[in-house]
């Protein structure tokens, strides 16, 4: 009632709403990275290396998101491929070979 | 049976050391024996708050280290004899901390004391986890504010991962210390309120420590605040929070200053 009465005054809506509001996306979010961030990690790094033998990748371009879910999780897997991959390596295996 | 505790929260300048001191000053009045031990390497600070910043003479890193005997580098309180500090180094860096030679000095304080407060440095590098390294129960400083409790949120995890109970599958009992609140802001919504932290936060409540000119007054004069103005607001939310540590019930209210005569008379605030 006090918080209508000041707003009805003139005063500024709280702003501690909107604190705990962002607090808690942020940290859903970041709780679900953060407790799995050794399983990335390890995902990350043994896909890189399976691609990179067919495919050179610029391993920046690899980005490897869990999303936690109330029943499923999901696991995204975004990989960057160069539009001229299966060049990328062929000519130098030619100019070696030649 | 001895406790480790460690007095952590992430973000720095929430009032880990303040509440080391004063939490430790109070238990040490209630006849328990305590230790303070900084954990801070080469910016120490609780011997400032602790006013025995004279009386360093060996140090964490030099019992570690082996070039002095714990006896010779702990300090006992001009003011409350059971309560003794560690100091950190001033001149080292925190990599002359090892594990298992910090595992070694909480090993011997525990034969010693009845409680081991370990005031942790800000961040979550080398030394924040050497401090929660061998912690029994956790007490993170938090105020209402989002950076501060977002990083709790982050200490909370390392809590449940990278401490030695952690890995052994027990459990930290952890606890959260909300400093500087206001509660008039957070009638008012300026402010997170207790409930909005406790619920993001899904860790019990140990303490309500109000915003209050009283601690720095203390740490002005190197006094914990419990001792300072034992009378203080801030100074009642540590000794509930200390008693609460030892098992107590105490109710969960919000000490509010005491207005002295002269002040109510003439309408002043007490801030």
């Amino acid at each position: 009632m006090s918080l209508k009465l000041l707003r009805l005054f003139g005063g500024r809506p709280p702003t501690a709403p909107v604190a705990r509001e962002r607090l808690q996306i942020l940290l859903s979010h970041e709780r679900g990275l953060l407790g799995q961030s050794d399983l990335l990690l390890t995902l990350r790094e043994e896909i890189l290396a399976v691609v990179s033998k067919h495919v050179a990748l610029d391993p920046d371009k690899v980005i490897v998101k869990l999303d936690r879910g109330k029943t499923v999780s999901t696991l995204e897997v975004d990989i960057e491929v160069p539009n001229n991959f299966d060049k990328s390596k062929a000519p130098a295996e030619q100019r070696m070979a030649g | 049976m001895a406790k480790v505790l460690v007095v952590t929260s992430g973000k720095g300048g929430v009032g880990k050391t303040t509440s080391t001191a004063a939490l430790g000053a109070a238990l040490a009045q209630k006849g328990q024996n305590v230790v303070v031990v900084d954990f801070d390497v080469g910016l120490r600070n609780l011997d400032l708050v602790m006013g025995a910043e004279r009386r360093v003479v060996f140090d964490l890193i030099n019992v570690v280290q082996g070039v002095a005997k714990l006896p010779q580098a702990l300090i006992r309180d001009k003011r409350v004899e059971s309560l003794w500090l560690l100091p950190a180094s001033q001149t080292r860096d925190k990599d002359a901390l090892t594990d298992e030679g910090v595992g070694r000095v909480i090993d011997e304080l525990r034969s010693r004391y009845d409680w081991i407060l370990c005031d942790s440095p800000a961040g979550i590098e080398r030394g924040a986890t050497l401090a929660m390294r061998y912690a029994d129960e956790a007490i993170i400083v938090t105020n209402p504010e989002v950076s501060s409790v977002r990083d709790s949120d982050r200490i909370i995890g390392m809590l449940d991962s990278k401490t030695v109970r952690a890995e052994r599958g027990e459990r930290v009992e952890k606890h959260v210390l909300i400093t500087r609140y206001d509660p008039g802001r957070a009638a008012r919504g300026e402010m997170l309120n207790i409930d909005d932290i406790l619920e993001i936060l899904a860790t019990p409540l140990l303490g309500i420590i109000p915003e209050s000119q009283d601690v720095l007054k203390a740490s002005n004069v190197g006094t914990p605040v419990t001792l300072n103005n034992a009378d203080s607001a801030p100074a009642r939310a540590y000794v509930d929070a200390a008693r609460r540590l030892m098992g107590e019930e105490v109710a969960m209210v919000v000490p509010t200053e005491r207005k002295g005569l002269m002040n109510r008379l003439l309408g002043r605030r007490a801030a």
